[in-house]
């Protein structure tokens, strides 16, 4: 059982608060304080972690350490673990909580080694079990749920986002205790230059989305007509990208076709796959399209609440228990009909009465 | 770089995503129902990096390829089958477990002690190659423990591109949040990258290539050498797979616009 809790998390790439995933996982760590009687201690990573840690400082953590400065401005492997190491050893804590965000899931296996402890990922949710600390987890691409518990201290654990509810407190003065990190010269042989978006016509991944669009490879393929008719697709899917505000999915074998020189959606990339070698996002509802259902697409729809499919095949993958509701229908028709529904919902006609005033 | 690469991929086997997945208890924790019947894939997301890294290797004169596997001998050399046949690469298996339900540290061990027992392999030329995660464990971490038991302060995960600028040192492009890509440089060797999908195509089979590998495959397939992994005090107190099952409608007497109209419905609530 936990004596003493390490909330770990770094600043958002803009500074000055911490990612969402940051609050859901501090929830979490209440909650197991509250369950443990342990003693909680928060870690912040950033340039300049001070704004951050005023937005949680009203929680009831017993200290706040901060590694902070230029070096760590930016998401290093050599710094980052350098830091976290190093805010570890400080809390000297048996459990530590850390959201599964790109810059913690790069660094903190490495930290856990460092610390001659464990580390688990992807963690869903942590409870307490006949005394005794326990973590589940999916396996073979969330094909399989586990239940582990580990002899092991310090015990690293990534939450995954979207599986606790965010602590929401309110804002206190902060008083954080520097931990000085010395990087030595070997750390500093990569330098993040910058970010990059896809090479698409708007950004189509949006975490945050109610929504998720799902394209499969049948908008690429012939119509009743005998031709693809690719143009028509891509204005489509991306008219009711903008109407909806969805987040942008496609299945392996769609995002696959642009390395094998078939015709392509040119916004799709891999980036966008959901499915066993893709993503698995975070969703209430899913929208699928064009696409068969098959197990090792829909595996990345575990953590999707409301599933509804638009295919022409009656027996595919998502009329087998995998869909809420399938429409057998022409999805071209379909999006085309919704896309004029969404648009004329969000600029209505002008009433009659209206139009004469 | 006037010297090449040593490039060292990590990438195990994983059951054929098609298959359907039982757990079954057993006393050394969860396994797979008929693992051994499983048809088995060389791990997608390090069939990737196996890619990347044969790619790299023939556009830089003097690289060359290893791959290390862990895993059951037998499944080993039916997945070499397939694989020997797209690339060229000196195969260095470990017969153990390919589990999912092993533990990462474990698997690290195992991974970071075979690659320092490689022969002729010179650290300061050394690029570690690897899936970002497994699609068995699934745990992202692996990649970084071996990479901190070589002392390798360079590392890098979710890589789609690795370009060589012309004064030796590396881009590196990293996926993160939100379908965007972290963009790196990095002096050079020695680094460690998991890689995500990058951007090449499945090589197609080449039977020469693969009468080539299998000179040496087998032989090593042979020598490989039987590892237990420890559970390291991990333990499962259960493993099952989901029970979630909808019922699905099947609607096929709608037209596109009832349809529409039902899904903007939908979509509002």
């Amino acid at each position: 059982m936990a004596q003493s809790i390490l909330f770990l998390a770094h600043v958002s790439e803009a500074g000055g608060t911490l990612p969402k995933a940051a609050h859901e996982v501090l929830g979490a760590a209440l909650k197991l304080k509250e369950q443990t009687g342990s003693r909680l201690t928060i870690g912040l990573i950033g340039e300049n972690v001070e704004p951050a840690a005023e937005t949680i400082a009203g929680c009831s953590a017993e200290r706040i350490l901060g590694v902070t400065g230029p070096d760590v401005a930016t998401a290093r492997y050599a710094s980052d673990a350098a830091a976290a190491e190093a805010l570890c050893r400080a809390a000297a804590a048996d459990l530590i909580l850390a959201p599964a965000t790109s810059r913690f899931m790069r660094v903190l296996a490495g930290v856990a080694h460092r610390l001659n402890g464990c580390v688990d990922t992807h963690v869903t949710s942590l409870d307490v079990v006949n005394v005794e600390l326990c973590a589940t987890r999916w396996y073979y691409r969330q094909r399989i749920e586990g239940v582990i518990r580990r002899d092991g201290r310090p015990w690293i654990v990534l939450l995954e986002s979207g599986c606790s509810a965010a602590w929401a407190g309110v804002a206190a003065r902060a008083t954080i205790e520097k931990i000085p990190v010395t990087l030595p010269e070997a750390a500093r042989r990569t330098v993040v230059t910058g970010i990059r978006a896809p090479k698409s016509d708007a950004q189509t991944i949006r975490p945050d989305a109610g929504l998720l669009f799902v394209a499969g490879a049948g908008w690429t393929k012939k119509q009743a007509d005998g031709k693809p008719h690719v143009d028509q697709a891509e204005t489509l899917i991306l008219d009711f990208l903008r109407a909806s505000g969805a987040s942008l999915g496609g299945s392996k074998s769609l995002v696959d076709q642009s390395g094998e020189s078939q015709a392509v959606l040119r916004f799709m990339t891999h980036l966008n796959q959901v499915g066993q070698t893709g993503s698995t996002p975070r969703h209430p509802k899913g929208l699928s399209t064009c696409c068969h259902g098959e197990e090792p697409h829909v595996v990345g729809w575990r953590f999707i609440n409301e599933r509804r499919a638009v295919n022409l095949d009656p027996n595919c993958g998502w009329a087998r228990g995998k869909a809420d509701v399938l429409y057998v229908a022409d999805a071209f028709e379909v999006m085309a009909k919704l896309n004029a529904l969404l648009l004329e919902k969000s600029h209505p006609k002008l009433e009659p009465a209206a139009q004469l005033a | 770089m006037t010297n090449g690469y040593h490039i060292v991929v990590c990438g195990s086997i994983v059951p054929d995503p098609l298959q359907t997945l039982e757990p079954l208890p057993t006393p050394s924790g969860p396994a797979l129902k008929n693992e051994m019947m499983l048809p088995a894939i060389l791990d997608p997301w390090a069939a990737h990096a196996l890619y990347e890294a044969a790619d790299l290797a023939a556009r830089v004169a003097g690289s060359k390829v290893w791959l290390v596997s862990v895993g059951p001998k037998a499944k080993l050399q039916q997945v070499m089958m397939t694989i020997a046949q797209r690339v060229s690469f000196e195969f260095v298996p470990v017969d153990s477990s390919a589990s999912g339900f092993a533990d990462a540290h474990a698997t690290a061990v195992v991974l970071a002690e075979t690659i320092q027992h490689i022969s002729g392999l010179d650290g300061s030329r050394l690029l570690v190659f690897g899936g970002w995660e497994s699609a068995s464990r699934g745990a992202g971490a692996t990649m970084q423990l071996v990479g901190e038991r070589l002392s390798i302060l360079d590392q890098f995960q979710g890589v789609d591109k690795l370009n060589v600028q012309a004064d030796g040192s590396f881009e590196v492009l990293e996926r993160i949040e939100g379908g965007r890509h972290q963009v790196s440089t990095c002096l050079g060797p020695p680094v460690l990258l998991g890689w995500a999908t990058g951007d090449l195509p499945e090589p197609r089979n080449n039977p020469q290539v693969g009468m080539a590998n299998m000179r040496t495959v087998m032989p090593a397939l042979q020598r490989a050498k039987s590892v237990p992994l420890p559970a390291a005090g991990l333990h499962y107190l259960s493993a099952s797979p989901p029970k979630q099952q909808r019922q699905t409608r099947v609607v096929k007497d709608l037209t596109p616009e009832q349809i529409a109209h039902e899904i903007a419905e939908w979509i509002g609530k």
